[in-house]
């Protein structure tokens, strides 16, 4: 699939989920689509690696666009990116963005084909 | 600064002791003007690091700075992972093998550059920064293992009064002052521990 894939990253697993089950609902299987949330022993927080699988999950050639709840999730997003592949760590950008609002209006560019620079554009915009 | 196996492993127990011992005050210095996980999420890391022994200890004094900041990075989750982390990554990034003083001081100078990038912050905002950088100035400046830990000790109460600009504490603006940053408080005590276990015997 080549249309921009969408990352969502919260403190709570369950926004982050919930937050994909309306880009689904908005956009069906057109995005590649991936959420995570949490700290590494299941409570409130992020972590580096489930971001690094989340954005291995939602690749997508065109690239990847990771919206984030507070601090510590834009933080360990950043840092994920950074530690990427050379070839990829261009690809993948964190908006600044309400993440459930963002989500939804990213995920809505993506599925029409706009690049990565749009995508988080429009996700930005929206609420600017 | 020639630090054998035994000397790295009892850097390693300190640092991790240092913080993991303070667990409930520094969670109780974060439920005050943060999200209350800073005590409990630093725990979580410096045991990983713990873990990590007696292999740790094994490695050169920058590979295992580095391989601490990696656990760090990954374990500790919320944005001290990648702060403190990053810290100790650049740390072992920029020390030759057996540093001098003044490597010490370019290397904590980078370390520190890079946390500034990693929070796009400054001193003066509430942040671990306000303790890094006041004690780097008195490492740079010549001060002794003593002088060092009492400028850490001293620059974390000195956060008390301060408004935090960045991290969860800026969103209650004037009601974060009055209460000690806890991430200041954090780096305190490691840099307390790593004095206190190397005893500075850095050359001048």
């Amino acid at each position: 699939m080549s249309n921009v894939g969408i990352v969502i990253v919260s403190h709570s697993p369950k926004i982050a989920e919930g937050a994909a089950d309306m880009v689904r609902q908005m956009v069906g299987d057109a995005v590649p689509l991936a959420w995570t949330g949490g700290d590494v022993d299941g409570g409130l927080g992020t972590n580096v690696s489930g971001i690094l699988e989340a954005i291995e999950t939602a690749w997508s050639p065109a690239g990847v666009a990771i919206l984030v709840d507070l601090g510590g999730a834009e933080t360990n997003s950043e840092m994920a990116v950074e530690m990427l592949p050379e070839d990829r760590r261009a690809r993948v950008l964190v908006c600044n963005a309400p993440v459930v609002e963002g989500a939804v209006i990213a995920a809505t560019e993506s599925s029409g084909g706009s690049s990565l620079a749009a995508v988080k554009r429009s996700a930005e915009e929206f609420y600017a | 600064m020639s630090l054998d196996r035994v000397a790295r492993e009892r850097l390693v127990r300190a640092l991790a002791g240092s913080v993991i011992e303070h667990a409930d005050e520094l969670t109780s210095l974060d439920q005050a003007i943060g999200d209350g996980d800073h005590g409990l999420n630093m725990k979580r890391g410096f045991e990983a690091v713990l873990a990590a022994l007696p292999g740790l200890a094994d490695k050169s004094l920058p590979e295992m700075l580095k391989a601490i900041g990696m656990t760090l990075v990954m374990k500790v989750g919320g944005a001290s992972g990648p702060l403190v982390g990053t810290f100790f990554m650049e740390l072992g990034k920029a020390l030759p093998e057996q540093p001098s003083r003044s490597d010490l001081v370019a290397a904590t100078e980078k370390a520190i550059e890079a946390v500034k990038a990693r929070g796009r912050s400054e001193a003066g905002q509430k942040t671990l920064l306000d303790v890094l950088v006041p004690v780097h100035a008195v490492l740079a400046g010549g001060g002794d293992a003593k002088a060092i830990a009492a400028e850490a000790a001293q620059a974390a109460d000195r956060t008390t009064p301060m408004q935090a600009i960045r991290g969860r504490a800026s969103f209650l603006g004037e009601r974060s002052i009055g209460h000690m940053d806890p991430g200041s408080r954090s780096a305190s005590l490691l840099i307390g521990a790593a004095v206190e276990t190397l005893e500075f015997e850095v050359n001048p």
